[in-house]
Order: structure tokens, then C-alpha cells, then sequence
């Protein structure tokens, strides 16, 4: 037996049984809501909601927008045509525009590439925790019209003007999603993996927000594990995971997670249960080294983030109202 | 690794001034300025773009990618010693 091997069957029978358990007693919603993104993670969710409560009860909700990947409304779609549900169109870009995500995303990107416009694509990059002891530090990566690409490391202002700009994507997708909960009084689906949970890879009160997240518990492996198991199309299994958030396309691993999924997963795994580095690493094919170095990045991510999962602080608890 | 100097101890003093102005509010109760700044958890990886910003525009200095790493940022000896460097001129 692997470390993230899983019975898939018992593990989709514990999660439906808790899908159900939430809606009926805590949350007291018809059904559940999913946004689909085309990526494993959601089409697992969705499926698994399937399973929990049945097709008539769960609505896929597509929300493309201008910097969407082509194939995102297409795997989208085959997610939900797979399992047999509603599914709703709602393309954001117009909504985006209206807030200045567009604009404010290039204003931010001028600040380091006074040339950057119309035909220009870019993306964000973190500096590679494995390779070295360098702080993580993002760089932007644009294309010009011309094809030529250019590096800049991004000074504080820019960066958090960038990742503010690019935040208002996740969080319209979350009001569309509870405008069609509130309507159909129906609870929102989460779709975070365990990485993404652990690691704060989420947008407060966007990607973050939800009423139930059935596989936050699991890790990557865990979740193609299931995937397999519940019928996902193989497309949407091979598709690498991306953020889809920006112009120019960008792989998970470049944004936040240092090395690939199959390799932070075992470190994860080690990590939490007080496995050895020396022996993570065997198992990763990485060097000791390396583990280390993600097993630091693990923990410095744990406190950075810490605050994206936090409920309001109060200067007093009011013990009347109790979380369910 | 070098030693600090008289003339480093007032940079030494603007450097913790501005830790403790910056991400603790002024309140420098129980901050320890000897310790390492990310395992006391005085400044996460956000802060490190602040400190960044702070010295290239106080010190007119440039920090180069290679640069980002513990030995130079991570302390306010390590900034301390890193700021000498770049101010002799030499690579750090």
C-alpha cells in the first residue's frame, strides 16, 4: 500500500454520507451548487454531489471570462454532461469590466512594464522553493505582441495591486454562485483539495468561500484516485492543473506549489505525519535537500495564509451565536 | 562574516525601527530582534516585499533575485551585515 492510497468506493460512500448529513442538519438547503471549472477538482465535487443527493438536486454553474483557457467551457461541460445535470452559463466578463478587474490588472503591470497593452498576455510566477533557500518571491512573465517574452521581479505595490485585480475573478464567480443558491435555496459546493485548504491556495471570500468542501480533506493523488473511480472523463484527467486566472497561460505549480502535485503530496503526507525528510524524499524522487526546503515552505505558507481561513475576530465572543 | 561597526549601528537601529513600525505597530513588546524573522513570525513572505522596498528606496540599493535569500534578509544582523556590503560595494 501507497502512503495516499484510498479505497475509492468507501471513501465516496464517507462523503456522500456527509454531503447529505450537512445539508439536512446544519445547512437546511434542497441541494448544492458547483461551480465547474473544467479541472479534476471540480468535476470530482460535482460528481460526488451527484452521488450524495442526485442530478435533479445539483446545478453546474460555467463562468468563463476573457483570459479563460478555450478548453475551460468545453470540459466544463462535458463535467456536467457526464454526470447528467442542469448546467448554467454565466460569463463574467462583463461584470469584470464593469469593476475594472482588466483595467486595474494592466494599470498594475505598468508599474514594472510601462509598455504592457492591447496584445500583450501575462502571468505571475513564483521564484522555485526546491531549488533553492531564496524567499518566495513572484515575477511577472509577459509576451508581447511580437512574441518576445519578458521577466521582471515584482516590487510589493505591483504585486499586490496584480493579485487584488486578478481576486475579483474568484470572488464574482462566488456571488453567481449564491445568487443561484439564494434562488434556488440550494448550499454553495466548495471544490479546494487538500493542498489548496493547507496551503491557503484560495481567494478569501472567493474560491474560499463556501457552505460544504467535500474533498478538502483529500490530497491531489486522492482526489484522481476518485475521479477514476466516480467516471470523470479522461480529459478532464489529464488536464494539467491550472489557475486559469491569467492571460498567459499558467501551471499551478508556477503560481504557488513549488514542485508538482505528485511530488508535494508526498511531502505533505510526510509532513503531517512526522515522516522523515530523508525518507519523503525517497519516496518523491527528490533530494533530501528539497524536502527540507517544501517542508519549510510548508509551514511559512501554513502562517502566511493563516488569515485567508479566519472568521471575523471580535474583541468579545458573544456566546449567543454558535457555529453549528 | 563581518563584524558591525560603530557607523552600523545606527543602520542597525533604522532597520528595527522599521520592523517594528511597520509590522508590529509601533508595539515592540516581546519581539526578540535577535531572532530569525520568519520562524518568530514577525514577517511572512508578503513582508519580505516590504523590507525589500524599504531598503532599496532608503539605501538607493538594488536587490538582486540572488539576494533574497536568509543570510541576508532573514535577521536584522543578517540586513545589517547585507546593507554593509552592498554600501562597500561589494557583491553580497
Amino acid at each position: 500500500m501507497g502512503w495516499l492510497d484510498i479505497d475509492p468506493e468507501a471513501e465516496t460512500a464517507r462523503i456522500c454520507l456527509r454531503i447529505r448529513e450537512v445539508l439536512a442538519r446544519s445547512l437546511k438547503r434542497r441541494g448544492l451548487v458547483v461551480a465547474v471549472s473544467g479541472g479534476v477538482d471540480s468535476a470530482v465535487t460535482l460528481f460526488l454531489c451527484v452521488r450524495a443527493v442526485g442530478k435533479e438536486r445539483v446545478v453546474a454553474l460555467l463562468m468563463p471570462e476573457r483570459h479563460s483557457a478555450e478548453e475551460t467551457l468545453e470540459l466544463g461541460r462535458l463535467a456536467a454532461d457526464a454526470c447528467g445535470v442542469r448546467t448554467i452559463l454565466e460569463d463574467i466578463t462583463g461584470i469584470l469590466e464593469a469593476v475594472g478587474c482588466y483595467r486595474r490588472y494592466d494599470e498594475a503591470v505598468r508599474r514594472v512594464l510601462p509598455g504592457y497593452g492591447e496584445g500583450w498576455t501575462s502571468k505571475i510566477v513564483l521564484s522555485g522553493t526546491a531549488e533553492s533557500s531564496r524567499f518566495n518571491v513572484f515575477h511577472l512573465v509577459a509576451r508581447s505582441p511580437a512574441g518576445e517574452i519578458v521577466r521582471e521581479r515584482l516590487p510589493l505595490t505591483a504585486y499586490l495591486e496584480i493579485v487584488a485585480a486578478t481576486n475579483f475573478k474568484q470572488r464574482t464567480r462566488k456571488m453567481m454562485e449564491y445568487y443561484h443558491a439564494d434562488r434556488l435555496h440550494y448550499a454553495v459546493a466548495g471544490t479546494p483539495n487538500r493542498l489548496e485548504y493547507d496551503q491557503g491556495f484560495f481567494v478569501k471570500n472567493g474560491d474560499g468561500a463556501a457552505d460544504v468542501k467535500p474533498i478538502a480533506h483529500l490530497y491531489k493523488t486522492q482526489v484522481y484516485a476518485l475521479a477514476r473511480h466516480l467516471g470523470v472523463p479522461e480529459e478532464i484527467r489529464r488536464r494539467p492543473p491550472t489557475t486559469d486566472t491569467y492571460s498567459l497561460a499558467q501551471g499551478q505549480d508556477e503560481f504557488y506549489f513549488a514542485v508538482p502535485h505528485e511530488q508535494f503530496d508526498v511531502c505533505l503526507y510526510a509532513r503531517n505525519h512526522g515522516i522523515a525528510a530523508e525518507r519523503a524524499a525517497r519516496e518523491a524522487g527528490l533530494s533530501t535537500e528539497q524536502v527540507e526546503r517544501v517542508f519549510r515552505d510548508i509551514e511559512a505558507k501554513r502562517e502566511a495564509t493563516r488569515y485567508l481561513h479566519m472568521a471575523p475576530l471580535l474583541v468579545e465572543e458573544v456566546p449567543e451565536v454558535r457555529s453549528a | 562574516m563581518l563584524s558591525l561597526g560603530v557607523g552600523d549601528a545606527a543602520v542597525r537601529e533604522e532597520v528595527k525601527r522599521f520592523i517594528v513600525d511597520n509590522f508590529l505597530f509601533g508595539d515592540s513588546e516581546g519581539f526578540d530582534e535577535n531572532a530569525s524573522f520568519l520562524e518568530s513570525g514577525v514577517i511572512d513572505s508578503t513582508g519580505i516585499l516590504e523590507l525589500v522596498t524599504f531598503l532599496e528606496e532608503t539605501y538607493q540599493i538594488r536587490v538582486e533575485d540572488e539576494e533574497l535569500v536568509p543570510e541576508n534578509l532573514g535577521s536584522i544582523d543578517a540586513v545589517t551585515r547585507y546593507l554593509k556590503r552592498k554600501r562597500n560595494g561589494g557583491a553580497a
